[in-house]
């Protein structure tokens, strides 16, 4: 049979082809890619790079005067996003699985540089490093796809070595050794909405693993006696307490913890249908939605854009998942079934809780929307994340 | 291959793969079934929450109508002023919130930075006062007396004055033309209340927290037209209150112009008139005190006898409005209002009452005519009347004889009125009223308009009284607790009143009978009510409620809606009384009471009609009243405590038919000096540009007139009494108080 590393290298950079013929040749890369999935990430970028732009072309106390500070940023980090994709896709998932220790050494030890007097606390969560030129990196990102890779690896080894048909209970152990500890220091930042997300990853890599029902099951108790211990024992600063509780009642204190929530919502409703056009939202230049270029800006769509622009943007996010999810499912081995399967918990969870809470349907946290929320880190995680899938996609043995 | 195994398609990761996938795809749907519900189901309740959210009114005013006279001379207008204002939403943009502008600013202003901080702050419970009470988007104002100078340097430098503005602004002025001051009847504007502006809220024309509110006079009642309706701009605001865009704007239409039928000239003479009238009375000794006149107030009005529109109307003691433009200071306002102010603000010919004295007498001539009584007579007219054991004396107990009722109009022979009425008193049951009484004497009282108002264009006006039975029973019922506690049988004077009043204070007896028939004891009218009358009884019968608005005239000059005169009744008397009621009071004015003010008038071409009053009240000197009336004009002059109606309103009331008519005080007639021959009946002329023209007005018609009659032929008519001095045949109509009378009757 025709293996997936050999038809890469054959067929993607053999030195006999010419440029175009090589690239559009029914075997090659270009042809293999996953377009949908591709195609949906750009376009929410670009949509992402609209929406931030009408979000801060106004806030001069953020863009610096300039009011395509934020738009040409938004393009610059999707640019190198894609590069990013386009170096994961041209490494190999495989490739990577030898350099995942490193990878994670590497993404445990910036988490760790964040509690040094090296790091820099927004919005309430010590989670940034400062970086000259005034950019910033937000390790607890990388970490996301770090934890994906490493817990793959481990799980994955000996089935994929044909040992074992599941992880056995020692890997399990190990692997979820090995999300805790960069789970523990980011929870100290505290980063409580990038613990959420790393659960919900460990969740799904576990399910993908075909790890025994006990340690599904186990973990899901766990984590909701997690919930309440941590909720009980006060490790919660006052700022996420008083989100939960405006959560509950969003109609507590409306100027106070409850304005971003009911804000956002006035701003998504009185969107309508189609909205009230590009630029020409109230809300949104009013400026009376609170971070609405990073965690809150679905409201920019939701208002502008109104119905058929939020729809869209759930209705792309899904194509990227839906894509996702066939790749995890029709990929051969678990290392790659794993990988897309964590991804998907990722995106998915994210997408979920960062439109949920816009919408009024989840506690307030401050996560990114894939692609379309301003900022570095998160899009270059997102778009190294699609490398990953394009690999598996891409590596998986062309179906008979 | 076999470095790939097939495990990955292994069945229990394939059905949990699925199942991850069936959870992705609800949680999707989850979103977007949320979505749908808040755009498209609530959608409208959030549109309705943001719009609110993010939109500010700012309310441009409107400019306030001119008051102008019949000629089109402005006596309420506006001026402008150079107003420095700042915004604070353009304050607020800047990085030290405007404080460095603001310092510059009052360097040019000349005040302290301080000071012109606290004016841009705005109010809340920890701030006191100086600070904006306004809202937040409207310009705030720092001074309206900036010069041309501080104005130019701010505008010229607006880049160093970013967010400030020196514009021109009307600010309300009375500029009493001629010095015709009409103050009372003007009114005046004061700061909008914060019910006010709440109740306006919601109309079309809302209320600017700087807005001001006629609060009396004309100001006060054509508020309204006055003062057109306020712009409304609607800002879009973000949240900080900084403005990104205009949402719609209504533009202010400025308020409508009053024209009036006052003719500022006429009214100058009448103020100057009446306030000579009282200083000269004020040099006149006063039998009965020993003291001389107070002359304490006093009021006086001319109108055109021939539709009951006021061509002049003064009240004094008087102010100036001005006092009230820009915020009254708190000492012109106690000097206006406080306890030793004597009330400048009454407009004592529409809110001063008091016994009307003889010249009341009409009322009852007119009644015992009605009650079947014959017009000639004749009547005893006696020196006095008496009731039982009570005497009512004539004035200075003369006795005239047999003579009609005209005749005891022109010599105000009491005895006759006294008998009278006494007799219907007695027709009608006495103390134990028929069930049918026909109260003549009162229901022609009632007739005549008096007892309510007279329905002028003026804000609160009383209704005086017409003290007949109904009266006296519910004031008894009112005030008997009080009389029956103070009361006693041998005390006071007042004690012994009151006694009297507890026992039978409910009746109308016979004493008050007689009483009221020369418009005394509780009868209480108001100038306004006898011009009204007297202008009546002029132009045949009608009872016109007096007007002082002519015609309202929108900004443009394309709306003209005139004030027509109005009626509220017919005078009760045929025309064969008028007629010799009318012959009566030009008797009065040639041979009668009023004759030694009427010297020399040409009885020929101008007839002259008039009627004479001195009433009496308790614990206080007389009051002069003066009725008169031509075929065109009626003009009724009151002083308190002024003393006789002739001697103390006389000149005064003839100077004023003088500077009318252009009559000399020998009787020549000059039309080139008359100021007002005939009423002005044509509105003053509207300009293409809706301005309205007005003639030139002389500095002071008052001094003009008085320069005439420096004239060394003419005498001085500030010296009246020299003039003329009053002899016991023709002098005013005058009574002793019926003190001693009284008690008999207890």
């Amino acid at each position: 049979m025709t293996g997936g590393v050999n038809s890469f290298q054959v067929s993607g950079y053999g030195p006999e082809r010419s440029g175009w013929t090589r690239l559009l040749a029914r075997d090659s890369v270009v042809r293999r890619l996953d377009w949908p999935i591709l195609l949906s990430a750009t376009v929410l970028s670009l949509l992402g790079t609209l929406l931030v732009y009408s979000a801060t072309r106004n806030r001069t106390e953020l863009n610096q005067g300039d009011p395509y500070y934020f738009l040409v940023r938004h393009l610059l980090n999707t640019g190198i996003g894609l590069a990013l994709m386009a170096g994961t896709v041209w490494l190999g998932h495989r490739a990577l699985r030898t350099a995942v220790p490193v990878l994670y050494g590497f993404s445990v030890l910036l988490i760790l540089l964040v509690l040094t007097p090296l790091g820099s606390t927004i919005n309430g969560a010590h989670s940034w490093i400062k970086l000259p030129g005034g950019f910033s990196l937000q390790p607890s990102e990388f970490v996301k796809v770090t934890i994906i890779l490493g817990m793959a690896m481990l799980l994955a080894a000996r089935v994929d070595a044909g040992d074992k048909q599941y992880p056995d209970h020692r890997t399990v152990v190990q692997a979820l050794g090995l999300a805790a500890v960069p789970m523990l220091i980011v929870m100290l930042m505290p980063d409580l909405g990038s613990v959420m997300v790393m659960v919900i990853i460990v969740l799904g890599v576990l399910l993908a693993s075909g790890a025994s029902n006990r340690w599904v099951f186990g973990l899901l108790g766990a984590g909701t006696l997690g919930a309440v211990t941590v909720w009980q024992l006060g490790v919660l600063d006052d700022y996420q307490i008083a989100r939960f509780a405006a959560f509950a009642n969003p109609a507590l204190d409306p100027a106070g913890v409850g304005y971003n929530t009911n804000q956002a919502r006035i701003a998504i409703g009185s969107g309508g249908l189609t909205g009230s056009g590009l630029f020409h939202g109230s809300q949104t230049t009013g400026q009376f939605v609170p971070e609405q270029q990073t965690d809150f800006v679905f409201t920019v769509a939701g208002e502008e854009l109104g119905f058929l622009g939020g729809g869209l943007i759930i209705l792309l996010l899904g194509i990227v998942l839906w894509r996702a999810c066939r790749i995890a499912r029709e990929t051969t081995d678990l290392y790659g079934t794993i990988v897309a399967a964590g991804i998907v918990a990722w995106f998915a969870f994210q997408t979920f809780e960062n439109v949920g809470m816009t919408l009024g349907i989840m506690p307030v946290t401050g996560l990114p929307l894939p692609f379309v929320s301003y900022g570095g880190s998160s899009m270059f995680a997102v778009w190294i994340a699609v490398g990953l899938l394009q690999s598996i996609r891409v590596q998986r043995p062309m179906s008979a | 291959m076999t470095n790939i195994p097939e495990t990955g398609r292994n069945p229990r990761v394939q059905i949990r793969l699925v199942v991850i996938q069936v959870l992705v795809l609800s949680l999707l749907l989850t979103l977007g079934g949320r979505l749908w519900y808040l755009q498209i189901r609530e959608g409208a309740a959030y549109a309705k929450e943001a719009s609110g959210n993010h939109v500010q009114q700012v309310v441009e005013p409107a400019v306030r109508g001119s008051i102008l006279d019949a000629r089109g001379v402005a006596l309420a207008d506006n001026e402008t002023r150079l107003v420095v204002s700042a915004s604070r939403t353009d304050l607020l943009k800047m990085k030290d919130d405007g404080k460095e502008v603001l310092t510059k600013l009052a360097k040019v202003l000349g005040m302290t930075p301080k000071e012109v901080q606290e004016k841009v702050r705005l109010c809340d419970a920890k701030t006191p006062q100086p600070c904006w009470n306004g809202s937040p988007y409207q310009p705030i104002p720092i001074t309206d007396e900036a010069t041309p100078k501080q104005a130019l340097q701010i505008r010229e430098r607006a880049e160093d004055f970013p967010g400030i503005t020196a514009e021109p602004e009307a600010v309300r002025r009375y500029p009493s033309p001629g010095k015709a001051n009409t103050a009372q009847v003007l009114g005046y504007l004061s700061p909008v209340t914060d019910e006010e502006i709440k109740k306006a809220q919601n109309t079309n024309s809302p209320y600017l927290r700087s807005d001001q509110v006629g609060r009396s006079g004309l100001e006060r009642q054509y508020d309204k037209a006055l003062r057109g309706k306020a712009g409304v701009t609607r800002y879009e605001v973000d949240n900080l209150g900084r403005v990104i865009g205009q949402a719609e704007a209504d533009p202010a239409h400025p308020g409508d112009n009053l024209v009036t039928s006052i003719d500022s000239r006429v009214q100058r003479i009448a103020e100057y008139q009446l306030n000579e009238a009282m200083k000269e009375a004020r040099k006149q000794h006063d039998r009965n005190t020993g003291t001389n006149y107070k002359a304490d107030s006093g009021a006086v009005v001319v109108m055109e006898a021939k539709t009951g529109r006021v061509v002049a109307m003064a009240s004094n003691p008087t102010y100036d409005p001005n006092a009230w433009v820009g915020g009254i200071s708190a000492k012109d306002y106690t000097r206006l209002t406080g306890k030793s102010s004597n009330y400048p603000l009454l407009n004592r010919a529409i809110q001063g009452q008091s016994a009307p004295g003889s010249i009341f007498k009409v009322i009852p001539t007119a009644a015992a005519v009605n009650a079947g009584y014959s017009f000639n007579g004749p009547y005893n007219c006696s020196s006095s009347y008496s009731i039982g054991g009570q005497v009512f004396k004539n004035f200075e107990s003369q006795s005239h004889g047999a003579i009609s009722l005209g005749r005891a109009l022109e010599v105000s022979c009491d005895t006759v009125f006294y008998a009278l009425s006494h007799e219907e008193w007695k027709r009608d049951g006495g103390t134990k009223p028929k069930k049918n009484a026909n109260d003549w004497f009162y229901k022609t009282a009632h007739q005549f308009g008096l007892g309510k108002e007279t329905g002028i264009d003026l804000p609160n006006e009383v209704t005086g009284r017409v003290p007949d039975r109904k009266w006296k029973l519910d004031y008894w019922k009112a005030n008997k607790d009080v009389w029956c506690r103070t009361g006693k049988r041998n005390g006071s004077y007042a004690e012994k009143i009151a006694y009297e009043n507890c026992l039978e204070g409910n009746r109308l007896r016979a004493g008050d009978s007689v009483n009221y028939s020369i418009g005394q004891g509780d009868t209480l009218v108001t100038p306004i009510q006898m011009a009204t009358i007297y202008s009546a009884i002029s132009n045949g019968g009608t009872l016109y409620n007096p007007s002082v608005g002519k015609a309202v005239i929108s900004a443009d000059g394309k709306t003209v809606t005139p004030i027509k005169p109005e009626s509220h009744g017919k005078l009760p008397m045929t025309q064969k009384t008028r007629d010799e009621i009318d012959e009566a009071l030009a008797g009065v004015a040639t041979r009668g009471t009023a004759a030694w003010r009427f010297g020399g008038w040409p009885q020929d071409k101008i007839p002259m009609h008039a009627k004479t009053g001195t009433a009496e009240v308790y614990g206080k000197q007389t009051t002069s009243w003066f009725a008169t009336y031509t075929k065109d004009y009626s003009i009724v002059m009151t002083i308190s405590q002024g003393g006789t109606g002739s001697g103390a309103s006389g000149p005064a009331v003839r100077n004023i038919y003088n500077a009318l008519y252009g009559v000399s005080e020998d009787g020549d007639i000059d039309s080139k000096k008359a100021l007002l021959p005939a009423p002005q009946k044509a509105l003053p002329k509207v300009k293409t540009d809706g301005t309205i023209a007005s003639p030139k007005v002389s500095k002071d018609p008052a001094k003009d007139q008085q320069a005439k009659k420096k004239d060394p032929n003419a005498p001085d008519p500030l010296q009246p009494a020299t003039a003329a001095p009053p002899t016991p045949e023709n002098r005013d109509t005058r009574r002793r108080r019926r003190r001693g009378s009284r008690r008999c009757l207890a």
